[in-house]
């Protein structure tokens, strides 16, 4: 199948889609009522700070990133990049807690941590151009347009550094990545981890915060499901 | 616009644990106090509430209840040969903010000093002689375990720690830390049950003829109420600690075990969001007549003046106060003269994470100071000459969160993204254990504080500059641990195990978590050459000048450094109290 520009593929659309079905269907038992209404589709949804092909490309990253395929939520159905859309428009991407004066010495070594003078959310904008035109330049196509098993290959060249991206923008594959599973694990007030998919598949209760009775049973597997800040339960 | 308030018998800079033992102590005495926080107010209710506060994307991982570097931080280098470059996202510590400091968020792990730790440089040389290298510039104590015992007692039963006592008045107590400095009495709270992980460890422990103990700890292992009537419920094992206030007035915080109680008292006084800029001397500079604030409130600086200036502050901060007022002589470690800035010191951690298919840990029922303890590789126990370091470390395995962003063991070898990393976080979450070794760190002539050249702080003081990396000794000492530890692992039959330990040559990274226990800087001493305080925490030159806090620590000690830090405060406050405040002077 063929990826339409500027959107992610047909498949992540269906899963996309898909994810209201599910949850709806969750919704309708009447033991776990009280759930949100369905939020707007990915493919409806307008980014808070990302441009349309910066969201592009964030779709069809944290679609490889944590894909679909096998057992377990991916990020489009966990609506991991409604997250990383809100996060870089709020004080994360902003760096609004960091210090980021200069003189700034991006080069310096990695373990001297964040050097580079730029946001998390400029580090984005700036950095996906730069690998839209790697790919492109290696593979004959920006990064969403690839297939995946080309874009999984694009993205280990990202890690791997393999483009030589400048220093102020090194850190870009850590923060995607990061921020990636952050959606897939945060609580879902947050834009991501939808229905709390990612809890109930690794087994996490959330938000229960009450487990005295249950300190002693050793090697005994918790039984209850998660709860969310906000009181939903799956 | 400047102001001035009027004058205070005493002023603390900081209202964490430190500020808050020190405003009770002597606001018992009828004096006026005042404590300075630069950080906003916050309390069980509403600031640490069920559920806002489990959150682990904004607590946890955007450090909600953290310094924020942009209203100050510090520059770091590893050797004089390197620019030092700013701390501008929190990793490997993390430096609290607000009402209650560090002590909101700790883990609440709360240990006495071993034996030898008080009297280290001469323990050394005695017992095993002229083994210390040149430039290691460990020193003893000025004070012995026997005069801090009651102090550390006293902080024990203010804050209520649970734990199990191991040598009472030198008696050993079955069950407990056989090789624990000796204690007056037990802990006011029988020790927490440990989930599978910690009993696991302990049974492999005991199995190879070492000394298992439950982690002493501030969690409430049932009701308790201290001598100010302040109450603790027994914790629900939410499994958000480090990092978080309790929601649930279980774990020993400033908040729960003192600062309720203060603020009753029509005496006491603290204003928050003022940060203390200096502290004033006087013309002749032999005292400080008070300290200048900004005042976030109105946006203006303010003179406080004061009878007696205490730092109660985060170590670091004490540390660069007195750099930033001239208290003391700062530390040129060329000349290896000055004090202020001498012996920093850190902590060295290590561990294994053990994997087992087949077994549920559940990892997120768990508290701060969770599981199971071996002390049988601490200092006491190391023959230093045979080993080739001076150090030891404690051994613990207890989940303390099984937060899934920053909590995720997975197999070395497993992909870091992708259908192989989705199926792992499915196969292993929750199928894993930590042992770990928390080892001691040496001060050295390197490893210091002074003031950075470059860069300023919003304020436009000069920040802070810290020079450390790891050294070849307690490189060493980690990797013997390791050494020890494997056995033990391959003994428990794990279906994988993988470590975690620091290699020889390894460089300090300021990106992970470690931990936030930066010690000395302003170290505690009987050699004004040698100590920016003496044995009461008085600084040397101005006599009403006091610094609490690890700070005064002369190296590091092989433990979380809460329970020494709660002990010297009461120690000092005992001391001011009673021979300074009759007659203020050098009390040595």
């Amino acid at each position: 199948m063929r990826d339409v520009p500027g959107l992610p593929s047909r498949r992540t659309f269906l899963k996309a889609s898909a994810a209201s079905a599910a949850i709806a269907g969750i919704a309708a038992v009447p033991a776990k009522a009280e759930q949100k209404p369905e939020p707007v589709a990915l493919t409806e949804y307008k980014p808070d700070c990302l441009k349309p092909s910066e969201w592009a490309f964030v779709m069809a990253a944290v679609a490889r990133l944590i894909p679909s395929e096998g057992e377990g939520p991916g990020a489009i159905e966990t609506r991991v990049p409604v997250f990383i859309d809100m996060q870089l428009a709020g004080d994360y991407g902003r760096a609004a807690d960091w210090y980021m004066q200069g003189p700034h010495d991006a080069a310096a070594s990695p373990l001297r941590g964040w050097q580079t003078p730029l946001t998390p959310l400029e580090v984005y904008q700036q950095a996906i151009p730069v690998f839209d035109a790697w790919c492109k330049a290696t593979h004959g196509k920006i990064f969403a347009e690839l297939d995946g098993e080309t874009q999984d290959k694009a993205l280990t060249s990202l890690q791997k550094d393999e483009m030589k991206i400048k220093p102020e923008l090194r850190d870009f594959f850590t923060i995607l990545l990061a921020n990636t599973k952050e959606g897939y694990f945060a609580d879902p007030m947050y834009g991501g981890n939808h229905g709390m998919q990612a809890w109930t598949y690794i087994g996490f209760p959330g938000a229960r915060g009450s487990y005295r009775e249950w300190v002693l049973k050793h090697n005994v597997k918790y039984p209850l499901g998660p709860v969310s800040i906000s009181g939903e339960r799956a | 616009m400047a102001r001035t308030e009027k004058k205070k018998n005493v002023v603390l800079v900081g209202f964490g644990w430190t500020g808050a033992i020190l405003g009770m102590e002597l606001a018992q005495e009828g004096l006026e106090i005042l404590a300075l926080e630069r950080g906003h107010d916050q309390n069980t209710v509403p600031d640490f509430q069920y559920p806002n506060m489990i959150d682990e994307l904004k607590y946890g991982v955007r450090l909600g209840m953290m310094q924020k570097p942009r209203n100050g931080t510090l520059t770091i280098r590893r050797d004089q040969n390197e620019t030092a470059l700013p701390y501008r996202s929190l990793g490997t510590f993390l430096p609290g903010i607000g009402v209650g400091g560090a002590g909101t968020h700790w883990n609440g792990l709360n240990w006495r000093p071993m034996q030898s730790e008080y009297h280290l440089r001469s323990y050394t040389q005695e017992k095993f002689g002229n083994i210390i290298p040149d430039d290691m510039t460990i020193q003893d104590y000025p004070m012995s375990y026997a005069e801090l015992e009651p102090h550390f007692d006293r902080f024990e039963y203010v804050a209520g720690i649970s734990g199990q006592a191991g040598n009472i008045n030198g008696k050993v107590v079955e069950g407990g830390n056989p090789f624990e400095a000796p204690r007056s009495r037990d802990y006011p709270m029988p020790p927490m049950h440990s989930t599978w992980d910690g009993k696991k460890f302990g049974d492999a422990a005991r199995a190879m003829g070492y000394h298992p103990f439950p982690s002493p700890g501030g969690i409430a292992s049932k009701d308790y109420v201290n001598e100010y009537n302040m109450q603790m419920g027994p914790c629900n094992h939410c499994g958000f600690c480090e990092r978080f206030g309790c929601y649930n007035y279980s774990k020993s915080s400033p908040q729960t075990a003192i600062i309720d109680a203060l603020k009753r008292k029509k005496n006491f006084e603290y204003r928050t969001n003022c940060d203390v800029l200096r502290v004033e001397k006087s013309a002749d500079g032999k005292t400080a007549t008070g300290v200048t604030y900004y005042d976030e409130k109105t946006g203006e600086e303010v003179f406080q003046p004061a009878d007696i200036v205490i730092l109660t502050a985060f170590s670091l901060h004490n540390v660069h106060l007195m750099l930033l007022s001239g208290i003391g002589k700062p530390y040129d470690p060329v000349t290896n003269e000055g004090v202020v800035g001498r012996n920093y010191s850190y902590q060295l951690t290590g561990g294994y994470t053990l994997f087992f298919k087949d077994e549920n840990f559940n990892p997120f029922i768990g508290t701060g100071a969770n599981g199971m303890c071996i002390d049988d590789f601490g200092m006491d126990n190391i023959d230093f000459a045979k080993e080739g370091f001076i150090g030891g470390a404690y051994w613990r395995s207890g989940q303390t969160n099984g937060q899934p962003i920053r909590s995720m063991s997975l197999p070395a070898g497993t992909p870091s993204w992708g259908a192989g990393w989705k199926k792992a976080v499915g196969e292993w979450y929750g199928h894993s254990m930590n042992i770990g070794a928390h080892g001691s760190l040496m001060s050295y002539r390197g490893n210091y504080l002074d003031l950075d050249p470059t860069y300023k702080d919003p304020r436009g003081r000069a920040m802070m500059r810290m020079t450390f990396n790891w050294q070849p000794n307690d490189l060493k000492m980690i990797q013997f641990m390791k050494s020890k530890m494997e056995p033990l692992v391959k003994s428990m039959n794990p279906d994988i195990a993988q470590d975690g330990f620091k290699k020889d040559g390894a460089m300090f990274d300021v990106r992970p978590y470690q931990t936030t226990h930066n010690t000395g800087g302003a170290v505690t001493g009987d050699d004004p050459k040698t100590s920016a305080i003496n044995r009461y925490l008085q600084a040397w030159d101005q006599h009403n000048v006091f610094v609490m806090g690890a700070s005064a620590f002369p190296q590091n000690t092989q433990y979380n450094p809460t329970g020494m830090v709660g002990g010297l405060a009461y120690w000092a406050a005992e001391h001011i109290r009673k021979d300074y405040l009759p007659n203020p002077r050098p009390l040595v």
